[in-house]
């Protein structure tokens, strides 16, 4: 039987943590694009828009992440799309992350004083105007802490991937241990270096929120 | 019951007033607010709206600048019907119709002066410099030049009423409305308040105020409209309505408040 050194083992972490890494900017970038969108559109008050946004953020609240990983995986593969694993995990994380994240800012812009778009409004902004200069600057204050509480869900949700197939630290740590009967000390290194990346995060997000708080 | 003792005494009243208000009718689900309220506004009037709470003063206000709608009766302004759904003629109207807030309602995340520039710069489109030339000229205005890179939650309830007066004021309207200013003040600051609403009726600007102030309202008027059930009880010039109340509802209402 080969024998790993423990380098060998925390080094192939390492590089399978790079997709982690990755696969959580992708989802928390394209995502919060996307819930930008899917928020503008909700708050613009077209005809069926709210019922439309609010049902997408209830189907993805109201489902199990890795429920929506496999119908993504295996419902491209139906739809003919060459599916490999980065890529459903990547569009799955992404409508996971836009629902979520639409909602939690739906929320934060709700928190604003109605006195704000009265005030903006008599000052003849639009509504576009309103959002960019009153609204949404009060708002992203309000939202800091839970956005940056909900990178730290995306970041645990990559985990989830492992079951089809992306090979990020979590699958990685699954082949290791396999290959070298230690899973305790396999998976306490995984969980430490999960720790590793949220807990900065936690930590970051509470002093840009104490930063942002005199504005209130 | 309607007393129409009209107080343009100046020589050149323009015939066709500023706001035209007919038989304005508004709900709120099932509740009647306003019951068909008459009234005009001529150019540089100044016209106080009295009147208890829930009478409509505050909600036939916030239907002149569309913050309210109306279901039945017309609301002209200088000649424009209001048209609530049309995004752009109401931009129109705002530009001309300024209202200042019980609770100022400054915008916490910008500075005073960026707080009096913004609507020019977004909506006339005036560049940085004038702009802010504009806003240095409309504080010092107000008594506030030295405070324009100061923040809102530095500033006392009373400045920031002025610097909410400076911000409408750039947009230089035809009309102010003022909802309640200086209700949300405390006692000492609310003088620093109503000189700077009397020194825009001295400069000529036409000003509608809902007010509890009725010593100021007296003082500073032209005409004083009292509101009762959400429709104009009395109308008449300040020393007409203070001084001889017609209707017992008046009379009540200022018997209280003596």
């Amino acid at each position: 039987m080969v024998e790993f050194t423990f380098w060998d083992i925390a080094r192939q972490l390492l590089l399978a943590l790079r997709w982690t890494v990755g696969l959580s900017l992708i989802a928390f970038g394209c995502g919060s694009l996307l819930a930008l969108a899917l928020l503008v559109l909700r708050l613009s008050k077209l005809p069926g828009a709210v019922r439309a946004v609010a049902g997408y953020v209830q189907v993805f609240q109201g489902t199990p992440l890795l429920m929506q990983l496999f119908l993504i995986y295996f419902g491209l593969a139906m739809l003919g799309v060459e599916t490999s694993p980065l890529l459903a995990a990547s569009v799955c994380l992404t409508l996971y992350a836009s629902a979520y994240l639409c909602d939690i800012w739906r929320g934060c812009v709700e928190s604003v004083p109605k006195g704000q778009w009265e005030a903006s409004a008599s000052l003849a902004l639009g509504f576009g105007e309103q959002l960019r200069h009153v609204i949404l600057p009060q708002a992203m204050r309000l939202g800091v802490a839970p956005t940056a509480g909900f990178m730290v869900q995306i970041i645990k949700g990559t985990a989830l991937t492992s079951v089809i197939g992306f090979v990020e630290v979590t699958k990685a740590g699954q082949l290791i241990a396999n290959a070298t009967f230690e899973p305790f000390l396999i998976y306490g290194c995984v969980a430490l270096m999960y720790f590793a990346l949220c807990f900065p995060l936690s930590l970051w997000s509470q002093r840009l929120e104490r930063r942002l708080r005199p504005a209130s | 019951m309607t007393s129409t003792a009209n107080a343009l005494s100046f020589p050149m009243a323009s015939p066709i007033p500023l706001v035209d208000i007919r038989g304005l009718r508004k709900r709120y689900g099932s509740n009647e607010v306003l019951k068909g309220v008459d009234l005009t506004i001529a150019r540089s009037e100044v016209v106080s709206i009295i009147g208890r709470s829930g009478s409509g003063k505050s909600t036939l206000l916030r239907c002149i600048n569309g913050l309210e709608a109306f279901q039945d009766g017309t609301l002209t302004v200088h000649g424009q019907p209001l048209q609530a759904g049309n995004a752009g003629a109401m931009r129109e109207l705002r530009k001309n119709v300024g209202m200042i807030f019980q609770n100022f309602n400054l915008f916490p995340h910008l500075t005073v002066g960026r707080n009096v520039m913004l609507a020019p710069t977004l909506v006339t489109r005036q560049p940085r410099d004038a702009a802010r030339q504009n806003a240095e000229r409309l504080l010092a205005r107000v008594g506030l030049a030295e405070k324009f890179d100061a923040m809102p939650d530095q500033l006392s309830g009373g400045q920031q009423q002025r610097v909410a007066i400076a911000r409408a004021l750039a947009m230089d309207p035809e009309i102010l409305l003022c909802d309640e200013v200086t209700s949300a003040l405390d006692p000492e600051l609310v003088g620093e308040v109503l000189q700077v609403v009397e020194s825009l009726a001295d400069q000529g600007m036409t000003l509608v105020m809902v007010t509890h102030e009725m010593n100021f309202a007296r003082k500073v008027s032209d005409r004083v409209v009292f509101m009762h059930q959400g429709k104009v009880h009395e109308v008449g010039t300040p020393d007409a309505l203070f001084g001889a109340p017609q209707t017992p509802e008046l009379q009540q209402f200022l018997g209280r408040g003596h």
